[in-house]
């Protein structure tokens, strides 16, 4: 097991700051108790830990980590729980401002802030502006605080969250009479549009988009790009991610071009040293307990980092980047190795890169390249189409050069 | 016991003119109402503007635009620190993109000059992008207005109308006025309300309201100005205002930080036809991402926060139409088009001097006998409260649950969302409320004894 050396020199009162008190940070802060890491701090700017799930009363949460099937809230008390036995120290209505490990006195720091859904303002979707726009997040935290969110709704969007915001509508009070995407299908598993949508008799509205909302004090209709209006007053804006990057923005961590999130090695450390980033901020929502295995993870990493005496941060290696209808890859940078370590663990080998695309690829093989060679090249595991996450082998980074100016390409195989 | 007498004045319309008109009523002896057809002060177009101090240099010479901007400028600039109005001197740089624009810019310092302006200097096209280097490419040239400030347009009316009320104003709102009586000595507005004089400040209703006095010589049609802000993190990209070289027909396209610490880039300048078009296009969004990726490429990569539209009160006339009718105890401040909210202070001063002309009796106030008013900095160059006490509620805008409550009760308190973006700048953010809305919204509705469904906008 990783034990945290007692560096007499070094004073910092706290070992790992983690920010963020969602899946992926509460996760991470177990963890490292787990490996004997002494003073674990976990700042959460909210009054309660838990994060998102909180407010996510369906079902869906804890099936990778928990191996059960639970709501968001018994899931996110029990990560508190564990939390609070592990002797992980919590503190709540804190804001963290400043992502450097030396402004909070801490070795590390441990970004897991996740993603936030992109508002009706940020997606240009012009109109007026009344009241009865939301998003799935906004509609969970109005409906679980018993607040009426409106009598008849819109959805935008036909991924798996926006399925996710039929049941909680439904509780609400509120009658979904519609889902809007500008896909030519839905982006979620058969069973849950048939056990949402298709039970509640939810249209399901297919390469259009909205255009206009039409209301003055409140929503009257939205209307569509084929000039179609739809009759509600409540419209729920749906997926479509931004990482909340605010703190690795200004902390000038490199941001990743695709994900927008903090460019990380499969060490999920960031190009500033000392600091860490896991979960949803990484890329889009994925579930919570991957975010929660991913937390682990990088916890591993954080106390092999307190453990070395010289508190070495590898140089930046090589980005990866994506080629179009490829949107992004997490990770997404390669770090050199340290040359006297030997070989990197084989646990690292068995972590699979996330990606996500822009079109439908069907059975088409992924392709890595480095100097123009073949790094790799195998079919994706996952439904590789858009709006979902598929995953790819990362067996192949041992045989990659770490040199900076050799970048590493992912393509699609025609 | 109810007071049946009539009013001293009436100001109709409770836009940052009308404020700023009853502010200054109300350091004299007088009974004054300030009236507003809409739910809150400040809540027409003197809330969606692209918010800037103006020096007036740009202005006609000669013009009553021009006196009251540059009077305006001085009054405001005094007034807002000593209430706590955030206005910063960024300053700003008109930039050439062409030669035939390049030619302009010192006819442009001659015009400012004209103006009582002399603080601009021309600047070549390296000194340009030393200031401002994220500029896109094609800079020939540029005139910088060091003076040109930026100010909290929130703030400004609320502040006026607080401090109004605090000296004894009455504010009706929700009470549109459309019957007058024109009476000999006393005016009957309906709901109540009669007063010996009437000041319209009614932005786009005011030729309405003219006529309904029997008076005419302007038309409103309303110029709509289209706007994007964008996400604070865009904000590092500039130092000061980005400006374009007008033309005859508008002041165009600017990019401009705020006090709130975000970035706008507006207006644009449609005429249409409809008073309540506040409602933004996909035309004008489209065409200012277009103009905002020529000036300042670097600024698309930045997410959007809010989209918006105010709209001008425009005439057919070149000038601001200002009368006053002795006969009918009537002052009219009409045609406010795009400088309305530097000029305001001045505007105030000018009603007033027409008021005294048309008869009414200014005794003022001795000084200790005014109350003064101190608001919440909203802007990002000042202390905010998050910063010494209080819980964060709203996250992207750090605004704390201290806030939320003190801004729903008092005076004049928030009573819709929207008023309580304008006093606290919740919900303003790059979040929309994906956080917070639940929370703040049942803060507001146990503060202000209204249900959370009145609050989310759920009913009335
Ligand atoms: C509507 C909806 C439905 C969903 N349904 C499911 C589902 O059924 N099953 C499932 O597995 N997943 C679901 N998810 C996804 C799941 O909620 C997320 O994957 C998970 O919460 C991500 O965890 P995280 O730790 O990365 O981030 P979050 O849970 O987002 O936690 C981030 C935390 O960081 C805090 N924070 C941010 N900045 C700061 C700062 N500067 N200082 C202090 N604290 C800060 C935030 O307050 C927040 O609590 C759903 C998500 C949504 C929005
Ligand atoms: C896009 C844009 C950008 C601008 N940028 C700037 C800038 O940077 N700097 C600057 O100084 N100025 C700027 N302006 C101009 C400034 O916003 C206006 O000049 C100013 O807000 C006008 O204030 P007002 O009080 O006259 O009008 P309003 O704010 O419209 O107030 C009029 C009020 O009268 C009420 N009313 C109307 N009719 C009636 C009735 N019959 N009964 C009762 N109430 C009634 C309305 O409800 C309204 O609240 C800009 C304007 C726009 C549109």
């Amino acid at each position: 097991m990783n034990r945290v050396s007692n560096n007499a020199i070094d004073t910092a009162s706290t070992d790992v700051l983690v920010v963020g008190a969602g899946p992926a940070g509460l996760a991470a802060a177990v963890e490292l108790r787990r490996l004997g890491v002494q003073r674990v701090v976990v700042a959460e700017r909210q009054l309660e830990p838990g994060g998102i799930p909180r407010h996510s009363q369906h079902l869906g949460y804890g099936i990778r980590d928990f191996r059960r099937l639970m709501t968001g809230p018994s899931y996110a008390r029990r990560y508190a729980k564990m939390a609070e036995r592990s002797g992980v120290e919590l503190r709540l209505s804190t804001t963290v401002f400043d992502a450097a490990p030396a402004a909070n006195d801490a070795r590390a720091v441990l970004l897991s802030t996740g993603v936030r859904e992109r508002p009706r303002a940020a997606r240009l979707v012009p109109g007026a502006r009344p009241a009865g726009v939301y998003t799935t997040g906004s509609l969970q935290q109005l409906v679980m605080a018993g607040i009426a969110v409106g009598s008849w709704a819109v959805i935008v969007g036909a991924e798996h969250v926006s399925y996710s915001a039929i049941p909680t509508l439904l509780h609400g009070g509120c009658r979904p009479v519609a889902m809007v995407t500008d896909r030519p299908a839905h982006q979620t598993y058969r069973l849950l549009a048939a056990a949402t949508a298709g039970r509640n008799g939810v249209e399901l509205v297919v390469g259009r988009r909205v255009v206009d909302i039409a209301g003055q004090r409140r929503v009257e209709a939205v209307v569509l790009d084929d000039g179609r209006r739809i009759a509600c007053d409540t419209v729920v804006f749906t997926g479509d991610w931004i990482p909340d990057h605010e703190l690795a923005r200004h902390g000038g961590l490199a941001i990743d071009c695709g994900t927008n999130g903090p460019a990380v090695d499969s060490s999920f450390r960031t190009s500033v040293a000392g600091v860490f980033a896991a979960g949803n901020l990484l890329h889009g929502a994925e579930t919570a307990d991957v975010c929660a295995l991913e937390g682990r993870r990088a916890a591993r990493s954080i106390a092999d980092f307190l453990c070395g005496t010289d508190r070495w941060w590898p140089p930046s290696g090589p980005d990866m980047i994506v080629e179009s209808p490829l949107l992004w890859v997490s990770p997404n940078r390669l770090s050199a190795p340290r040359a006297a370590i030997g070989s990197p663990s084989k646990a690292t080998d068995r972590w699979r890169f996330t990606l996500r695309t822009a079109q439908d690829l069907g059975r088409r093989a992924i392709e890595v390249r480095q100097h123009g060679l073949l790094l790799w090249s195998g079919r994706p595991v996952g439904t590789a189409s858009p709006n979902r996450s598929f995953t790819i082998a990362s067996t192949w980074q041992r045989a990659a050069d770490p040199d900076p100016a050799a970048p590493i390409t992912l393509t699609v195989v025609n | 016991m109810i007071d049946d007498r009539p009013y001293d004045v009436a100001v109709i319309g409770a836009g940052v003119v009308g404020s700023a008109v009853a502010r200054l009523l109300s350091h004299h002896r007088l009974r004054v109402v300030l009236v507003d057809s809409g739910p809150d002060v400040g809540a027409g177009t003197s809330k969606a503007n692209t918010a800037i101090l103006h020096t007036g240099f740009d202005a006609t010479p000669g013009t009553i635009e021009s006196r009251l901007v540059a009077r305006g400028y001085a009054l405001l600039h005094a007034y807002a620190p000593q209430v706590g109005i955030a206005i910063e001197q960024t300053g700003a740089v008109l930039v050439a993109w062409n030669d035939e624009q390049l030619a302009a810019l010192p006819r442009l310092a001659k015009k400012a000059a004209a103006n009582g302006y002399a603080g601009t200097e021309l600047l070549d096209r390296a000194a340009v992008r030393a200031l401002e280097p994220n500029l896109g490419d094609g800079v020939c040239g540029g005139l910088l207005v060091p003076d040109e400030h930026l100010i909290d347009p929130w703030s400004t009316p609320i502040a006026f109308a607080t401090e109004a009320v605090a000296n004894g104003v009455d504010v009706r709102l929700n009470t549109a006025i459309d019957r007058v009586s024109v009476g000999i000595d006393v005016h009957d507005l309906g709901h109540g309300i009669r007063t010996r004089f009437v000041v319209n400040a009614a932005g786009l209703h005011g030729d309405e309201l003219h006529r309904a006095f029997g008076f005419d010589g302007f038309t409103i049609r309303p110029r709509r100005g289209e706007l994007i802000v964008f996400d604070k993190l865009a904000r590092p990209l500039l130092t000061r205002t980005i400006l374009p070289v007008p033309t005859s027909a508008t002041k165009g396209v600017l990019i401009a930080p705020t006090v709130f610490g975000n970035v706008m880039l507006g207006p644009t300048a449609d005429d249409i036809d409809d008073r309540s078009g506040t409602g933004s296009t996909s035309s004008g969004v489209a065409r200012l991402l277009e103009q905002g990726r020529r000036i300042m490429p670097r600024l698309l990569d930045e997410e959007v926060t809010a989209v918006y539209a105010g709209l001008r009160a425009a005439t057919e006339h070149g000038d601001y139409q200002i009368t006053s009718e002795p006969s009918a105890r009537y002052v009219c401040l009409g045609g406010i088009r795009s400088t309305g909210l530097t000029s305001s202070m001045a505007l105030a001063e000018e009603a007033v001097i027409r008021l005294g002309q048309c008869g009414l009796e200014l005794v003022p106030k001795p000084d200790e006998a005014l109350v003064t008013v101190r608001m919440t900095n909203l802007g990002e160059a000042f202390t905010r409260p998050y910063q010494s006490s209080g819980r964060i509620v709203c996250h992207c805008e750090r605004v704390t649950d201290v806030e939320i409550a003190a801004a729903c009760t008092g005076p004049l308190p928030a009573t819709d969302i929207d008023g309580l973006r304008r006093r606290t700048r919740s919900l303003a953010g790059r979040c929309q409320g994906f956080y917070c809305t639940a929370e703040i919204v049942t803060l507001a509705a146990r503060a202000s004894g209204k249900s959370t469904a009145h609050w989310i906008g759920a009913s009335g």
